[in-house]
Formats: structure tokens, C-alpha cells, sequence
């Protein structure tokens, strides 16, 4: 018997039981679409931390002042001020590093017109751009010849800039910070929350040294709330870290066996955690869809076996008429593979719906991959067939005589 | 020990030597008790004979019909069937013996439910390896020499036990085989439909040499017969020319 008969045999047999077909696909349909979903609200989540860290720069390292301790007692990472641009400059020139951008802090209220904000001000290099990985939505950045001269010059946040401009274009109007009158040279592109969940287009910008005389001022001068250093290369991030730590202690003066008066942190590090958290996140939505679909696929043996018990006067009637134990065999695992495929299938669009609908609905964002359906879609017919195996083995096996006497 | 012996047949179709067959059984204790049904059964059947089985129930003549049918294996002696041992064969050759060589035709009928007469009629060619096409044309044929061809497209519980029993007569023929196996052919069928059926098989021996081996315990459907095999509790009692059928003849 070809397979194209044996298709034809049993798809007329799943047609005679709809009902029970239908129930069974529904356990694989249910399983397809669960780990469909979970795999793209996985890959979604993936995704997301991937733009967040391509948003954050790449190879940063982040190096804050120490913490100080007084009379036992230990205060906070940047309580004192030991890092200054100074530092910045100087570890700018390591070999392993490739730019830094010192960084200080304040808030200030911004005033356009009759719209009046209060947010972040940023001091800091226009090196600060490019290794932040920020994009111009418009304008430009500020100088180096804007640092110098500490020059009144600001660039804007996206959200900052919607706050205070609306639609029209910030780019060469003069804004008021703290009533200081700023030009506005260009707005950046939104990025989106950190990885921290901090908004990251709420800010201003302003040359280093035009905050630190004017806007937020400093006790010390030069000292700086943090800076980012870039590495220049994946590959030399040790490296990098280990340069910068022994410069600073050689110009922080710091005799061996003391502790560092500053924190280097590696943000690609961080970045890596977030991403693998992301991948067991995934795994193990996968894994709880799975055994929805380990469920389906005991549905279906189960179903196969009753199907066989049921059947066992027509598999002794085909045997009589000359079927041999593969063409059995072949009839009964097509019937259950038809099952999983059919079941995957509908399990597949399903999934994709429900990805959308989660989409829509929740806010997030899933990527549905034709790898994941493929997979999805091969791990249903797996299941057809090592559940379909043994009832399709079972009808098989058994003797003409006794399947045909069985009432 | 066969009253005929054809002259113009050499071998035989059926050789039977020293058969015996039984089932093992566990009784009320769990022990396994072996039941024998047949006691070293000898027979010979040529190719073009028409011989009936009778015997009460229990006598083993389904137990006979099932392994002339390869449908079961004895559990000593021999059964040649066209020369070859089926004793001996792998379930895959029993099943294209199956196939080819003999066509079942049975009580309940047992054609395939929710399949058109036509279907039923060109399984064994599906099984046969010929395409869907060729044996559906093939069983029309079929169906059109026992009067169906209007019927060819109608499941079995829309037809009669009659109609029925001639679309698993058609089914047993399709694939030509030298052996039909009727078992109780017209055990569900009123007296009228079985005469119908009984001359079919009749027509079907005289004219194209099909060797037809059937079981009844009804004396006037063994009288078709040519040559008639009496069992009782397992062995051959009675094995003679059958006078009234040759006077029908």
C-alpha cells in the first residue's frame, strides 16, 4: 500500500471521530501555542536587554568615587569627592581605553517661553555622546571649543525637549536655566529606559565647565560625580579595568594594602548577567510550555490505544485482506502524526495571535522567530511520533486470528 | 483417502499433514492448561475442488478455516499451500499470501465501516501495491459481475446482508486468488439470499476453477459442495464425494 493511500486511510479515520480528533489536536494546539508564546515573550524580553545595552554603549565601564568610612562606620560609593576631570583626561590616554566622559550632576528648572521644567542636568565632555552611543535627532553636540570657554550651550533630551518645545524645533532658541540664558544646540534621539528602568531622555546637557562655574558648582574643584570610560575592544575589558585602577592609585597615592578610594565597575559585565537572566527567563517559559505539550502528547497515546482497542475487528480485517504489521503500523502513526501536525499548525497561528494580543495588551515586546515556530512545529511531531509509536506498534502486533474474533 | 482426484491436477493446492493445533488456557488457579482442538488432521485439497467443513461447534472447523486462511499457525505438523510451507513463513509473506492467494468471505461479512462498497472491494489491490485509481476501476469491475455497479458507491449499513455478503465476495476476488475461504457465508443471510449467494459460489467454481473451501453446519448449504469433511471434536470423521451436488451439477 503507498502512502499516499495509507494518508488517504487515515485521514477518513480521524474524519469519523471529529469530535475526538478535535479534543485531542486541542491538547496539542494548546501546547504548540503555549510554547510559542513563551518563547517569543522570551526572545521579546531578549531582545528588549539587547537594545538596552546597544543604547548603553558598548564596552563601558563606569568608575565612581569611593566610598568614605568615619569612625567605623561606612558611607556610600561617591560620598567624597576623590575623582576629578583630571583623572578622566589621564585615563583617557591608557592604550586599552579608548575615550572618557566626566560626568557631574545637578537639577535645575528650565524655562521656554511660559513652559517651565524642572529636570537633570548633565556636565560633561562632547566625548560624553559617543561613548554613550547617543544619536543627533537634531542640531549637533557642544564643542570642545563650548568646553573651553565654558560657553552657554545646551543640548536636550528628547522628553525634555517635548516638554518645553511641543513641536516646535528647539534648535537655536534660547532657553533659561536656573535664569541663566542657554542656546540650544541640538536634541538627541530617545533611548528609552536604562536597564535600570531609569528614563534616559529626561536630561540636559551642558559642557562640564560651564556647569561647574555656573549651574551646580562644586566644593572641590574638578571633582566629578562619575565618569565613563570606553574600552577599546571587548576582548581587553581586564585589561582596561587593571590599567585604570593601577593609574588611579598611582595618582590618588595610594600605598599597597590600602583600599581603593573609587569603584571601577564593568558595565559589560552587567549587561552579560541581564542578558543571560534573559536566557533562563526563556528557557524556563519554554520548559513550563513544554510539559504542556508532553501533556497533549500523552492525550494522544492514550487516545491511539483506546482508538486501537476499538478498532481491533477492522485491523484483523485488513490483516485478513492482506495489510502487513508495517502497513498497520505506518496507518496508526500517521493517524497520530496527523494529529500533532495538524494540532501544531493551528498551535502555531494561535501562538502568533496570542504573541500579539500580549503585545497589544501588555505593553511588551515579543518577536516571534520562524526558528521558534520551526522548532515548535518539529517538537509536535516528535511528540506524534514517540506517542504514536507505541499504540501504532501495539495495533501491529496483533495475531490476524484474535484481531478478527474480537468483538 | 480424497474420493476425487482430478487427473489433469498434479499437485495439490492444500496438503495438510499431521496438523495439530492448542491453546494454551489459565484456569481458575492461574496454571496454564493447554486445550488442543485438533488431533493430527491429514488432508488434501486440489485446485478446482468445492468442499464443505461441517461439524458441530467446537468441533475445530473454524480453527481449521483460520489456518487454512494463514490467519493462524499450527502448533505441529504441516500446511502446504501451493507448495509452500506456511508454517514456516515470516507474518510479512503470510500477509501477501493473504493477499493474493486466498479471499476471505465471512459471517458478519466484515467489510470496513464508513468506506464505500468500492473501497472496500479495491483494499486488498491498495494493499497489493496498485495504485488508487487502478484498483478503484478494477473493483467497479468487480462489483458490475456480482450486480452492484449501482451500489458501488453506498457504505455497507446502506445495503442489504445480501448485497453486502456479494461486495465481500467481490473483495475476496479482486486480487484473483486460487483459494476463497467462506466461513458460514450465509449464516446472516434469510434462505432465498443464501440459495443467491450459495449459486455465486457454485458459478464461481464451475466456471473459473476457483477452489472454494467453506464452513457451514447447515446440510442444505453444504450441498453445494462437491465433496463433503465431517470434524468432530477435532478430528476428521466423514470425508466423501457429495452425491446430491454432483446430481445438481
Amino acid at each position: 500500500m503507498n502512502l499516499f493511500s495509507i494518508i488517504g486511510e487515515a485521514l477518513r479515520a480521524l474524519r469519523q471521530n471529529r469530535l475526538r480528533t478535535g479534543l485531542t489536536m486541542l491538547g496539542m494546539i494548546i501546547g504548540v501555542a503555549a510554547v510559542v508564546l513563551m518563547l517569543s515573550i522570551g526572545q521579546g524580553a531578549q531582545t528588549k536587554i539587547n537594545q538596552s545595552i546597544a543604547a548603553m554603549g558598548s564596552h563601558l565601564f563606569i568608575v565612581v568615587p569611593g566610598a568614605t568610612s568615619s569612625g567605623g562606620f561606612s558611607f556610600g560609593s561617591g560620598t567624597i569627592k576623590t575623582l576629578t576631570i583630571n583623572d578622566a583626561h589621564a585615563i583617557a590616554e591608557l592604550p586599552s581605553i579608548g575615550a572618557t566622559a566626566p560626568v557631574i550632576t545637578g537639577t535645575a528648572q528650565l524655562n521656554y517661553a511660559a513652559k517651565n521644567w524642572s529636570t537633570i542636568i548633565t556636565g560633561t565632555t562632547p566625548d560624553y555622546f559617543a561613548v554613550g552611543s547617543w544619536k543627533m535627532e537634531s542640531g549637533t553636540t557642544f564643542s570642545e571649543s563650548d568646553l573651553r570657554s565654558a560657553a552657554r550651550v545646551v543640548v536636550l533630551g528628547s522628553i525634555t525637549a517635548k516638554n518645553l518645545f511641543n513641536d516646535e524645533d528647539p534648535v537655536g532658541k534660547t532657553i533659561r536655566i536656573t535664569n541663566r540664558p542657554f542656546l540650544v544646540v541640538g536634541v538627541l534621539m530617545a533611548k528609552g529606559q536604562s536597564l535600570t528602568g531609569r528614563d534616559q531622555d529626561d536630561n540636559v546637557f551642558i559642557p562640564i565647565t560651564t556647569s561647574e562655574r555656573q549651574i551646580t558648582g562644586s566644593q572641590f574643584p574638578g571633582s566629578i560625580r562619575y565618569m565613563l570610560a570606553q574600552g577599546n575592544s571587548a576582548d581587553d575589558m581586564d585589561i582596561a579595568e587593571i590599567e585604570m585602577v593601577q593609574l588611579l592609585r598611582q595618582r590618588h597615592r595610594i600605598s599597597a594594602g590600602k583600599e581603593n578610594d573609587f569603584t571601577v565597575r564593568n558595565l559589560t559585565a552587567i549587561a552579560d548577567v541581564a542578558t543571560s537572566a534573559a536566557k533562563v527567563m526563556s528557557m524556563v517559559l519554554g520548559a513550563i510550555a513544554s510539559v504542556s505539550l508532553l501533556v497533549g502528547g500523552i492525550g494522544i497515546m492514550n487516545i491511539m490505544l483506546v482508538s486501537v482497542t476499538e478498532r481491533t475487528r477492522e485491523i484483523g480485517i485488513r490483516m485478513a485482506i492482506g495489510a502487513n504489521q508495517r502497513a498497520i503500523l505506518t496507518q496508526f502513526l500517521l493517524e497520530a502524526m496527523m494529529i500533532c501536525s495538524m494540532g501544531g499548525l493551528i498551535g502555531v497561528v494561535l501562538g502568533i495571535g496570542g504573541a500579539w494580543l500580549v503585545s497589544q495588551v501588555a505593553d511588551m515586546l515579543i518577536v516571534v522567530t520562524l526558528g521558534m515556530i520551526g522548532l515548535a512545529f518539529l517538537f509536535a511531531s516528535a511528540v506524534g511520533i514517540f506517542f504514536g509509536f507505541y499504540p501504532a506498534k501495539k495495533a501491529a502486533s496483533l495475531k490476524p486470528v484474535d484481531a478478527l474474533r474480537y468483538e | 483417502m480424497p474420493s476425487i482426484q482430478p487427473h489433469h491436477v498434479i499437485n495439490p493446492l492444500i496438503k495438510i499433514e499431521n496438523l495439530c493445533k492448542s491453546y494454551s488456557l489459565e484456569d481458575a488457579n492461574g496454571r496454564t492448561i493447554m486445550n488442543q482442538v485438533l488431533f493430527n488432521i491429514n488432508l488434501t485439497i486440489n485446485q478446482g475442488e468445492f468442499v464443505a467443513i461441517m461439524g458441530q461447534s467446537g468441533s475445530g472447523k473454524s480453527t481449521l478455516m483460520n489456518i487454512l486462511g494463514c490467519l493462524d499457525t499450527p502448533t505441529s505438523g504441516s500446511y502446504w499451500l501451493s507448495e509452500k510451507n506456511a508454517a514456516a513463513l515470516s507474518g510479512d509473506e503470510l500477509a501477501r499470501i493473504r493477499n493474493r492467494s486466498i479471499g476471505f468471505v465471512f459471517q458478519g461479512f466484515n467489510l470496513l465501516k464508513r468506506m464505500t462498497a468500492l473501497d472496500n472491494v479495491a483494499a486488498p489491490l491498495l494493499y497489493a501495491g496498485v495504485s488508487r485509481s487502478n484498483s478503484r476501476r478494477q473493483a467497479l469491475e468487480f462489483l458490475r459481475r456480482t450486480g452492484l455497479e449501482n451500489f458501488a458507491l453506498h457504505q455497507p449499513n446502506q445495503l442489504s446482508g445480501g448485497q453486502q455478503q456479494r461486495v465481500a465476495i467481490s473483495r475476496a476476488l479482486i486480487n484473483q486468488p486460487a483459494l476463497i475461504l467462506a466461513d458460514e457465508p450465509t449464516g446472516n443471510l434469510d434462505s432465498q439470499t443464501s440459495r443467491e449467494i450459495m449459486s455465486l459460489f457454485a458459478q464461481l467454481n464451475r466456471d473459473q476453477g476457483i477452489t472454494i473451501v467453506l464452513v457451514t453446519h447447515e446440510d442444505t448449504i453444504a450441498a453445494y459442495a462437491k465433496r463433503l469433511i465431517r470434524l468432530k471434536d477435532g478430528h476428521v470423521i466423514y470425508d466423501k464425494n457429495n452425491d446430491r451436488s454432483l446430481r445438481t451439477q
